[in-house]
């Protein structure tokens, strides 16, 4: 066992402990602590897949910007414990069954047919991170031009859709 | 030295609870969580491909999968706190105003 495999296990039984984590607790303020956990850990992967830039996006956006308005919103609302009431007493057992076997059978054919052939990075091929940016920059503001000024145009509709959802109609009754 | 098909695997175990939480939780806010836990095991697969290919394709992909989640947390917050403040209750079994 080299020390990236051990590195490896470790962070990723941390991963699914806090995935399972955010499934499980009752309370939701709980599970978005968890799931932060674990996209940290994910950023934590990505440094080690030689991804900086993807790393520190992960960061700044998941874990900072998008989780934060989560527990905004669970705060807000106070509505961070539902009463448990189970309107269908066999969905739960058909859930959890039908998700293992799509694991398995995800697993089945990714392994055996959808994937590349080797290893990943090993750490001694040290990625520097001004390289992957500069290279990230290149390709999104040539290759990819026009989905990246797209993505700026959904970013544009969906302030905008966020913000007269919200706000209160002029003329509507108090 | 870690193989591909343990990132694989983590993968779809990642993905595999976001989808057991959509179907098992009631409470939307939760729902929601889980489908970005979704959307991260869909990066990471991918981050992990790009990594083998050696090729800033996969790395761009995620890049744009994560401008399209703020986009997508932003307007669904938005839409369960419209839903909260009609109904005072975020569970999904009391959204049937549809059904006839």
């Amino acid at each position: 066992m080299t020390l990236d495999l051990i590195l490896f296990l470790f962070l990723s039984l941390i991963a699914i402990a806090s995935a399972f984590g955010m499934l499980l607790s009752r309370n939701a303020v709980y599970s978005a602590l968890f799931l932060v956990l674990n996209f940290v850990t994910v950023a934590v992967f990505y440094l080690l897949l030689g991804a900086p830039f993807i790393a520190m996006a992960q960061v700044t956006v998941y874990a900072g910007a998008i989780m934060v308005l989560f527990l905004f919103v669970i705060m807000l609302l106070g509505a961070d414990e539902l009463p448990k009431a189970q309107v269908l007493p066999w969905q739960k057992p058909l859930a959890i069954a039908l998700a293992v076997i799509l694991a398995v059978e995800a697993t089945f054919l990714l392994v055996t047919k959808a994937r590349p052939a080797g290893d990943v990075l090993q750490p001694e091929t040290v990625i520097n991170s001004m390289d992957n940016l500069r290279e990230m920059g290149m390709s999104l503001f040539s290759t990819y031009l026009l989905p990246f000024e797209v993505t700026s145009i959904l970013l544009l509709v969906a302030m905008v859709g966020a913000i007269v959802l919200t706000k209160k109609e002029k003329g509507a009754q108090k | 030295m870690v193989p591909i098909n343990y990132y694989i695997i983590l993968s779809a175990i990642l993905f595999t609870i976001g989808v057991t939480g959509v179907l098992i939780r009631r409470n939307a806010l939760i729902i929601f969580m889980s489908i970005e836990l979704m959307l991260n095991a869909a990066n990471l697969a991918m981050v992990a491909f790009s990594s083998v290919l050696k090729s800033f394709s996969g790395q761009i992909f995620v890049f744009f999968v994560i401008a399209v989640a703020a986009a997508e947390v932003a307007v669904g917050l938005a839409l369960i706190v419209e839903i909260f403040k009609s109904k005072r209750s975020i569970d999904v079994d009391q959204m049937s105003s549809l059904k006839g």
